[in-house]
């Protein structure tokens, strides 16, 4: 499979012509074409809000498409709904996994299916057809284990199972690897590669560009919800990839400056954090972030950097410790208020921007001005002003490239890179003297990662002091000037950001590194 | 709708309520026949009986004014995420402070202090009684539905305590207060429109539907123009975000459960001292639940309310006379015709919905091929 | 009340001179809030005027309030209409009856446990005091644990003068009695509550009472019941309620308004309508107790002689019974 000509004699497996779709104003799928050859895997890539998960719920039925027309193998077919798509063969694996927890294997399995009102014969069929589909596709699982006790990996396994158990022919897979760890990403590769060698046709939904170039053999870009290219795997390389997906040149690497810290703007001391359960989450942390440095927390998720942040944000008291800022002391007798700490030059962009940054029925220009509502430029003597705060939202949204530039559009409508811009905008617009940043790029695609890089580099030239969390090495490596590491709630080692590697930090993430823990005290 | 997926704004707030509410009088039709009466009939019975002469009207404005006040008590709650469903109790002891208020000064002051006295006592008592709910949920973390609805309970035991022993007009069998001097009455409409010249048949309809509306605008501007509201509405949205913006949702709570307790008080203030004239038993009547409904079917929105009360005031009032003209149609089956109209448009409001606006969804189609 | 002399005597002059043929006659009804199948109070009102209709033909009319505002507006509904005469029931609908009665006064009105006055209404009051005071000495007369348990609905006053008339019966028969006392409930939802009845009759007999009268509507069933099941005796209320558990109801105290709303449409047809307030007590026979075959066994001859004098002496004015009502309290 490395010739364009032969994918193209081959009879697609599916074909997509004309497919259109529009949300109110969002034009998500413009007059979409696709071929997908059987028995290969075909990837379609392009940034969040391009519009591949809206077409490939059309092709699964979840939505019905205004124009356009779905084959299946040379046949044009009607998909009003899931059940249509299943009995064509088609089927997906979404990225919030459908499945009740509280059910076995077994039991989600049957789910759905038709086969009697009795359910001891069909969960007897039900086992006998897993145990040979597990064992051809390289997908071992337990049929008498509930699905809430299983690890995400397996869970997927079980998604995978159903599909094909309903005769799914055609496999979508949204975004499979995102809750993946390496190891289980490894290893979906190989289930992937055995449905492919027995002739299912797979598509791969993803913005990870190293997992197309890896699995697949044809590749479709999609760019504001039009088809901008279709390509062979092989004879394409990642660079032009991202070019085509942001419609620009992406400079791979940053152009950074080297710090120039001043003063101490963040004193952190002796600080505690324990949760509900009396957990201790965060334990004994002391460090100080100065003018104009970015200073990275990198670790492993889960190790106390969501506690370490509420803390310093006010958001969550804490039994030990004191932080310093801006003239006033934070403790656990005097504990911080969000509100006051905002107006004295805080600001916070939290790591799970739609469970704390946002709120995501409000419209976009509602959430502009929260943490920010009591400033006075924002009201008319006891009313809020309307119209002064859709100019400013208005004035954010172009800024910081915000699409659509829609103030009245409710926030959960957003793709995630936009949410965060929206956040970014609102946080950084107020010239703050000290920055929280939590995963400033989860969920967000190429072109607003760089844009959100090189917007937290201009806040430190501008002498602002950042504190950065993150569990992207990458990110981490790319912009902190000074990496801590943070390891079940203490900070375990100090590396310099320029002379930090994936392998140094790695280690000590592990806490495999040895006598290197200056940061308790 | 949470797929963003949008159809004209008259589909979803016109056409599918008023489908439903087809539906809802289709059902009763059913069960008025089967009852061996007039489906026909009883509905041309109905309507005319809620607006078919000054009369009726004025009862069907009046019962709307109840549950105008009820709805948007449980619609600023809900803006805040809880859910109120202690109206009926707020609403009674509303009732009582007015009735405190009024048995304690209407011998001594106009009508234009005795009115706002009125109105700040039902406010004051019904925020206290919605206060210590929201006191419980935001200290203390006792659910809000659960609290409230026993303290309608205690509403009840309390105001009977009051009545049968404190408040009872002596050597009375009833339990309830002495009559208000008519200083304290509030005017009738028919009183009021009679001092334009504009005579109209008397019905138990008084100023406070002007009140009334009044609070809708202001429940709007608290909502939707005040800072406050803005607080309200991101307390209910996302909690942790409020945490975030520095926002106390625990005083945020029990601010909103006061407010809502005080606009459920003002049923009082329409029983008490419009009505009634004196403290009594049961005038709540169920409105606190009512308005529940209103809430629901209004999309917690004040224009939304006011038409859900007019159409709950018309079917109670239209209920009525159904009950009066029709012997073999009984109260029971008025209360069964009000729950299909609240089950059609409220509980079964997703059963319809997503249909009919699936139909009016689909925008001309764009070209052919791309 | 603030009718002038005048009026009252034109009023008067004119309901006399217009004895209504049969066929005219169009009665109505307004039940209180319970509705008419409660068992109890307003279930007797209507059994009372069934029997009206099926003795002579004439039809009703009739409405079930379910707000306090609908009192008002059903009276005078039903006088527009032409009704007459019509029939409250209830002491709460006496403020509605007098503004209404006052607006009609061509029209016959009748309110039943309430006193207004007015020249075109007609009040029918019930000594339940004297009739409770027979019930409670008869049963402290059979009383074995000289305990005796009082359930009340809605806690109202006039629940109380029950109560009251009760207690002082079963202090007559026997001193040192004591008599346990609970009321169901402070809503209307009290007066058809039988499950929360029979808990308060369990936990009464629990306490060691042996007989329990329950005035308390569609919640003495559950009362009754309870009694049965334990073993012990209860007592009735209103309406004759021995059938209902024969053996197990030791007596009823009725209270004749069956009686009373049949009269007030019999009389309007007749002609012999009167306004004013009758007081019916042991005397003009709307109170008393219920003897028949279903608890002839219960009662024997010797405790019979003494219900008829303690009758005859109540009558006689030779004992007095206090009523809650003149002065709010069960202390006379």
């Amino acid at each position: 499979m490395s010739q364009a000509a032969d994918v193209a004699l081959l009879p697609p497996a599916i074909e997509l012509v004309g497919i259109d779709k529009r949300f109110g104003a969002v034009h998500a799928n413009r007059a979409v074409s696709l071929a997908v050859a059987a028995g290969t895997i075909h990837g379609i890539v392009g940034e969040n809000g391009a519009g591949k998960s809206t077409l490939m719920n059309i092709l699964h039925g979840f939505y019905q498409a205004d124009a356009g027309e779905i084959r299946v193998d040379g046949t044009a077919i009607a998909v009003r709904s899931p059940e249509d798509a299943i009995r064509a063969g088609i089927d997906m694996v979404h990225q919030h996994f459908m499945l009740v927890s509280t059910f076995t294997v077994l039991e989600n399995l049957v789910l759905g299916v038709k086969g009697g009102w009795r359910l001891a014969p069909a969960l007897g069929r039900a086992r006998r057809e897993l145990l040979r589909l597990a064992d051809e596709f390289g997908l071992e699982i337990d049929p008498d284990a509930v699905v809430g006790d299983l690890p995400v990996g397996p869970r997927q396994r079980v998604e995978i199972l159903k599909a094909l158990y309903r005769g799914a022919r055609i496999l979508i897979l949204d975004e499979p690897t995102s809750v993946l760890t390496p190891a289980e990403t490894a290893r979906l590769f190989a289930v992937l590669r055995a449905l492919k060698a027995r002739g299912v046709t797979v598509v791969l939904i993803t913005h990870k560009l190293r997992e197309i170039m890896e699995i697949t053999d044809t590749v479709s870009v999609m760019r504001q919800g039009a088809m901008v290219a279709h390509r062979v795997t092989a004879e394409t390389d990642r660079e032009s990839l991202a070019e085509l997906m942001v419609g620009r040149k992406v400079p791979l690497g940053l152009d950074k400056q080297a710090a120039r810290p001043g003063d101490v703007a963040l004193a952190v001391r002796g600080l505690s954090v324990v949760d509900d359960l009396g957990v201790t989450r965060v334990d004994d942390v002391g460090f100080e972030v100065r003018a104009g440095e970015i200073v990275g927390i990198a670790g492993v998720s889960g190790n106390g950097q969501s506690e370490l942040l509420a803390a310093l944000a006010g958001m969550e008291p804490f039994p030990q410790g004191e932080v310093r800022f801006a003239g006033t002391v934070m403790t656990p007798a005097l504990p911080g208020d969000p509100g006051d700490l905002r107006t004295r030059g805080l600001a916070h962009v939290p790591e799970d921007r739609l469970g704390d940054g946002v709120v995501g029925a409000f419209p976009a220009w509602e959430n502009v001005i929260l943490g920010y509502h009591d400033d006075p430029a924002y009201r008319r003597v006891v009313l809020i002003d309307r119209p002064a705060i859709l100019a400013d939202c208005a004035a954010k949204m172009a800024k910081y490239d915000v699409r659509p530039a829609d103030p009245h559009l409710a926030t959960h409508g957003f793709s995630g890179g936009n949410q965060q811009k929206l956040v970014i905008a609102r946080e950084l617009e107020r010239a703050p003297s000290v920055l929280l940043v939590g995963q400033p790029t989860r969920g967000v695609d190429i072109g607003a990662i760089e844009f959100i890089h090189k917007t937290l580099l201009a806040m430190r030239d501008a002498g602002c002091a950042v504190l950065l969390v993150s569990v992207e090495l990458e990110e981490i490596m790319a912009l902190a000037d000074r990496i801590l590491v943070m390891f079940e709630g203490r900070i375990v080692g100090e590396v310099a950001g320029e002379t930090a590697d994936e392998r140094t930090l790695g280690l000590l993430m592990a806490n495999a590194a040895e006598g290197d823990g200056d940061g308790s005290r | 709708m949470a797929r963003g997926e949008a159809a004209p704004a008259w589909v979803g707030h016109v056409l599918v309520p008023l489908v439903n509410l087809a539906l809802a009088f289709l059902v009763s039709g059913l069960i008025v026949l089967a009852i061996g009466e007039d489906p026909l009939e009883a509905v041309v019975i109905l309507v005319r009986g809620a607006v078919g002469f000054e009369e009726a009207i004025g009862y069907t404005l009046y019962y709307a004014t109840n549950i105008m006040f009820a709805g948007l008590a449980v619609a600023v709650a809900f803006h805040a995420g809880l859910f109120n469903i202690g109206g009926e109790g707020q609403a009674y002891i509303g009732g009582l402070g007015v009735g405190v208020a009024l048995l304690a000064f209407d011998a001594h002051l106009p009508l234009p202090i005795l009115l706002l006295i009125s109105i700040l006592a039902s406010a004051a008592f019904g925020a206290a009684w919605a206060w210590i709910p929201g006191y419980l949920q935001a200290r203390r973390g006792s659910h809000v539905v659960i609290t409230t609805i026993m303290f309608n309970f205690i509403a009840f035991a309390l105001m009977n305590y009051l009545l049968v022993n404190v408040l009872i007009q002596p050597g009375q069998m009833s339990p309830q207060s002495r009559e208000f001097e008519p200083v304290a009455w509030l005017p009738f409409a028919h009183e009021a429109l009679g001092w334009f010249g504009i005579q109209v048949t008397r019905s138990p309809l008084n100023l406070s539907l002007l009140w009334a509306l009044a609070c809708c605008l202001l429940v709007w501007l608290l909502i939707w123009r005040t800072r406050w509201g803005y607080r309200i509405r991101v307390v209910g949205g996302n909690e942790p975000a409020a945490r975030y913006a520095g926002i106390d949702p625990a005083k945020v709570v029990i601010a909103t459960m006061c407010v809502s307790g005080a606009l459920a008080g003002f049923v009082g203030l329409n029983e008490i001292m419009g009505v009634q004239h004196r403290l009594l038993l049961n005038f709540t009547a169920g409105y606190g639940f009512v308005g529940i409904a209103a809430a629901l079917m209004g999309r917690n929105h004040p224009l939304g309310i006011i038409l859900a009360s007019l159409l709950f005031g018309a079917l109670y009032q239209g209920g009525a006379e159904l009950a009066f003209e029709m012997p073999r149609i009984t109260r029971e089956l008025v209360v069964v015709i009000q729950g299909l109209v609240i089950l059609f448009s409220g509980a079964l409001e997703h059963m319809l919905r997503p249909r009919i606006e699936a139909m009016f969804r689909r925008p001309a189609p764009a070209g052919g091929e791309g | 009340m603030r009718a002038s002399l005048p009026i009252t005597i034109a009023s008067a002059a004119l309901l006399a001179a217009m004895p209504l043929a049969a066929a005219e006659l169009s009665p109505a009804v307004v039940f209180d809030m319970g509705g008419k199948f409660d068992k109890s109070f307003n279930e007797g009102v209507w059994n009372g005027i069934e029997r009206f209709k099926t003795e002579t033909g004439v039809k009703y009319r009739e409405f079930e309030v379910t707000n306090e505002t609908q009192r008002e507006q059903a009276l005078r509904r039903m006088a527009q209409r032409g009704a007459d005469p019509v029939l409250g029931i209830g002491f709460a609908q006496a403020p509605a009856l007098e503004k209404v009665a006052k607006e009609f006064p061509e029209t016959r009105f009748a309110i039943i446990d309430m006193v207004v006055d007015l020249p075109n209404v007609q009040s029918i009051v019930f000594k339940e005091h004297e009739g409770s005071f027979l019930v409670g000495a008869l049963a402290a007369a059979t009383s074995k644990t000289g305990k005796v348990g009082f359930i009340g609905g809605m806690d109202i006053p006039l629940i109380r003068r029950f109560a009251c008339g009760y207690v002082q019966g079963v202090k007559h028969g026997n001193a040192k009695a004591e008599v346990l006392q609970n009321m169901t409930g402070t809503t209307p939802a009290a007066w058809n509550n039988p499950t929360k009845g029979g808990e308060l009759a369990r936990s009464q007999f629990d306490r060691g009472a042996d007989i329990v009268y329950a005035a308390a509507g569609g919640t003495g069933v559950g009362v009754m019941q309870a009694a049965k099941d334990a073993g012990k005796l209860a007592i009735g209320v209103d309406s004759n309620q021995n059938h209902i558990h024969p053996g197990t109801i030791l007596t009823s105290m009725l209270k004749r308004v069956d009686v009373a709303a049949y009269n007030v449409f019999k009389t309007a047809m007749d002609g012999t309508w009167k306004p004013g307030i009758q007081v019916l007590g042991l005397a003009e026979d709307g109170v008393g107790w219920a003897l028949d075959g279903n608890n002839d066994k219960l009662v024997d001859a010797g405790t019979r002689a003494m219900m008829d004098s303690l009758r005859a002496d109540i009558i006689a004015g030779k004992i007095k019974v206090h009523d809650y009502m003149s002065n709010n309290s069960c202390e006379g």
